[in-house]
């Protein structure tokens, strides 16, 4: 466009500041640390203009502007904070909490809300409107995912970040008027529809109108019971966001405190996810070599559950381009009720695995059929995200932030460095390269890092030598970048060797699992998902081994209990298979 | 490459055979032309025409055709008034609920059609033979207030006249 480089100069509130063209009105105020107020605006969306909450006084034009969609032009004269802008923005919200429940008390994101602190900063201390009110009955079938469409305010920041940055595309505006509401086609239930169960439409929504499948009740339940051994495995991204729950910079790692506040809780083992990444290293190290001779190419990796539902709706032919490798949760989970059950002498049905994961999707993971271990028996009995534990840790009073530190329990808590960075965009394939390096060489091989992979913008495609070969590398977080590489794999564009996907953007550090952020941050924010990224590669850094097939408790369950990598009895515990799924999503 | 686990062929068979073949060629057409997501109301409107609703069935196989997210379908499809979304009746009737109608208890009228048909506005009978609407004004005022059944125009109707009528309306079927 020709105005690129122009300047644009205007004044907000009185203040002159010069901005380039096409910015807008909100954005030229946030120059000048004016923060307008806002609801269904967010940066990594596009704009949307429907709350009105943003409006601003614009001299010499007739009606108040929303300043999240109007750009600047030359000479503008704006007020944001006049006694008019003012007292329309409040009556918006009361409007709005006209036509809200009244259940702030007994709400799951008291204090954490948008629209109550909307409501509070805008001064709303009285409620004018008594009118009728939407009803509309909460959909909590779902395995992941709950609606609850009476808290909704139609901002729609959960249908855009389907549609634009996950691709998917399940959630839209449906009916008009008064009945407006926000669900997947045909009023099916989440489960029924083609959600991939990610979880951003949770991120995302300033209220209550999505949450998760709430699995704290289970986990206090089984706490108490005495007959059950209660373990629990964390994930490698919440030593990284734990501690955002609880007043910390946002990465700072929390490794030993977490571990602490756990064993206070009453968990009778505290397990590393990091160990079941590292089995899935040697595993899918394995399973790429075979396929190196054998196909099919290019190999994609397995452990982001959101990924694999979007596989197996959106994208089924690539179905035997999937790594079979269970998940990390679900491989730790299987060895804590067979290896671990044996070694201890107990019966599976007696342990209780709880795994705490950034991930709504994991919900869905634990309770789909091909991951029991019998009957009746799900490797993985609950997965609390890092939001819910965060409000168990508070809810039992522990003051986290001053716990001193602990460590994982051997064996299923022993891991490396190339575990940590699972957590982050490019770490399975980091990881994948720490391990390769030596296997496909049988050398030693110096290098660590493999920076190239990190796909902190989303999508990255690198060639990369290893010996004498060179390894085309995909690497997508976000299922919309996602997209992009896997149309040049059916189309046949473009060959790759591996391919690492993560359905959330950046990685399971912005999972749909993941803490609210604190104020000053936004979710999807590259700046947060930066700072959370940085605490998993220094949890990296501090490691002793930072190559997974270097773990010292992944070669004693080899040799004492699984055999090989890709033997009959890994295949059993380790590895799964996928079918696709109806309906068939529109990509 | 063509692979097992690919299901597209057998989901577009399957929507091919839920909506008409004419529809099918519309839809073909439409999508060779520029932006052809912009088609999508023209679709359902034949689809209509043709169905005398929309339903879950032909609405994913639009989507499915069209290659349109089927939240985005349905979206459109519970927005506009003019788009049924359950299957007619073999009779239509409409209660105006026009200015001079409603001042003339067009509104009794209708609470008599709900209560004799057991259903509510926009709905149709179990045994699909009456689907109920409420129109506005149908131009004969002087009538008010005014109903039509089966496209034959009634006026100065009572409530007590509708089981009658109802009853006439099954009965010049059978004759």
């Amino acid at each position: 466009m020709m105005l690129e480089n122009k300047t644009i100069t205007v004044t907000i509130d009185g203040v002159p500041v010069s901005v380039p063209a096409g910015t807008t009105i909100m954005e030229a105020a946030e120059t000048l640390g004016v923060h307008i107020p806002r609801l269904c605006y967010h940066p990594s969306l596009s704009r949307q203009g429907s709350c009105r909450i943003c409006i601003v006084e614009v001299k010499d034009m007739p009606y108040f502007m929303t300043s999240c969609s109007v750009e600047v032009s030359e000479g503008m004269e704006v007020r944001t904070n006049s006694p008019e802008i003012r007292q329309a923005r409040r009556d918006i919200i009361e409007l709005l909490l006209d036509n809200h429940p009244k259940e702030c008390q007994t709400c799951e994101r008291d204090g954490n809300c948008e629209l109550q602190r909307l409501a509070y900063s805008l001064g709303v201390r009285e409620r004018l409107f008594e009118g009728e009110r939407k009803s509309f009955d909460i959909e909590a079938s779902g395995r992941s995912v709950v609606r609850d469409s009476e808290k909704c305010i139609l901002c729609q920041r959960c249908v855009r970040v389907c549609s634009e940055v996950q691709g998917v595309y399940n959630l839209s505006q449906q009916s008009r008027g008064f009945g407006t509401v926000v669900t997947p086609a045909h009023f099916q239930a989440m489960d029924e529809s083609v959600c991939v169960q990610c979880g951003q439409c949770i991120n995302v929504c300033p209220t209550a109108a999505f949450l998760e499948q709430n699995h704290t009740e289970f986990v206090w339940q089984a706490l108490a019971d005495p007959a059950k051994h209660v373990v629990v495995q964390t994930a490698p991204s919440i030593r990284a966001t734990i501690g955002e729950g609880f007043g910390l910079e946002p990465g700072t790692p929390t490794t030993g405190r977490m571990i602490t506040a756990l064993r206070r809780m009453g968990f009778d083992a505290v397990f590393d996810t990091d160990l079941g990444a590292d089995l899935t290293i040697v595993e899918e190290a394995n399973e790429f070599i075979g396929r190196l001779k054998t196909g099919p190419l290019p190999m994609i990796t397995s452990c982001s559950p959101g990924w694999i539902n979007f596989m197996e709706k959106f994208y089924p032919e690539l179905i035997p381009n999937a790594s079979t490798c269970r998940s990390p949760m679900t491989m730790l989970s299987a060895l804590a009720k067979t290896y671990y059950a044996e070694t201890t002498g107990r019966r599976p049905e007696d342990i209780y695995m709880v795994a705490v994961m950034p991930c709504v999707a994991k919900k869905f993971e634990a309770r789909r059929p091909e991951h029991y271990i019998g009957p009746d028996i799900p490797m993985t009995d609950a997965v609390l995200t890092t939001r819910e534990l965060i409000w168990m840790i508070k809810s039992y009073g522990i003051d986290f932030a001053g716990l001193p530190d602990g460590d994982f329990d051997a064996p299923l808590g022993i891991a490396t460095g190339a575990g940590d960075i699972f957590g982050t965009t490019g770490g399975v394939m980091e990881a994948t390269l720490r391990t390769a390096s030596e296997t496909l060489t049988g050398e030693k091989c110096e290098k660590l890092e493999f920076k190239e992979v990190r796909a902190v913008e989303g999508l990255r495609e690198v060639d990369l030598v290893i010996g004498d070969m060179t390894l085309s590398v995909g690497v997508a977080n976000g299922l919309q970048n996602a997209k992009i590489l896997l149309d040049k794999v059916v189309s046949g564009e473009k060959s790759f060797h591996i391919i690492e996907i993560m359905a959330c953007p950046g990685g399971c550090i912005g999972g749909g699992g993941q803490p609210y952020p604190p104020s000053g941050y936004e979710i999807l924010d590259s700046k947060l998902l930066a700072l959370r990224a940085g605490a998993l590669y220094e949890v990296d850094k501090n490691r002793p081994v930072r190559r997974s097939h270097a773990n010292p408790a992944v070669k004693a369950i080899y040799d004492t209990f699984l055999g090989e990598p890709g033997s009959p009895k890994s295949h059993e515990l380790l590895h799964t298979t996928y079918h696709p799924q109806l309906p068939r999503g529109i990509r | 490459m063509i692979s097992s686990t690919d299901n597209r062929e057998e989901i577009e068979a399957k929507s091919r055979a839920v909506l008409q073949d004419d529809i099918v060629s519309y839809i073909e057409h439409c999508r060779s032309l520029p932006h052809p997501e912009s088609y999508l109301i023209a679709v359902l409107h034949k689809v209509q025409r043709h169905f005398g609703y929309l339903g879950n069935e032909h609405l994913d196989a639009v989507a499915q055709l069209m290659q349109i997210p089927a939240a985005k379908v349905t979206g459109v499809a519970t927005f506009y008034h003019f788009f049924r979304l359950q299957p007619r009746g073999k009779y239509m009737i409409n209660v105006c609920m026009g200015t001079a109608c409603y001042v003339k208890g067009a509104d009794r009228v209708l609470e008599k059609l709900k209560e004799e048909l057991g259903i509510d506005i926009g709905e149709t009978t179990k045994d699909r033979l009456f689907t109920l609407e409420a129109t506005r004004c149908l131009g004969t005022c002087g009538l008010a207030p005014v109903i039509t059944i089966d496209g034959q125009v009634y006026g100065e109707v009572t409530p007590d006249q509708i089981p009658g009528l109802l009853e006439k309306t099954i009965k010049g079927t059978r004759e």
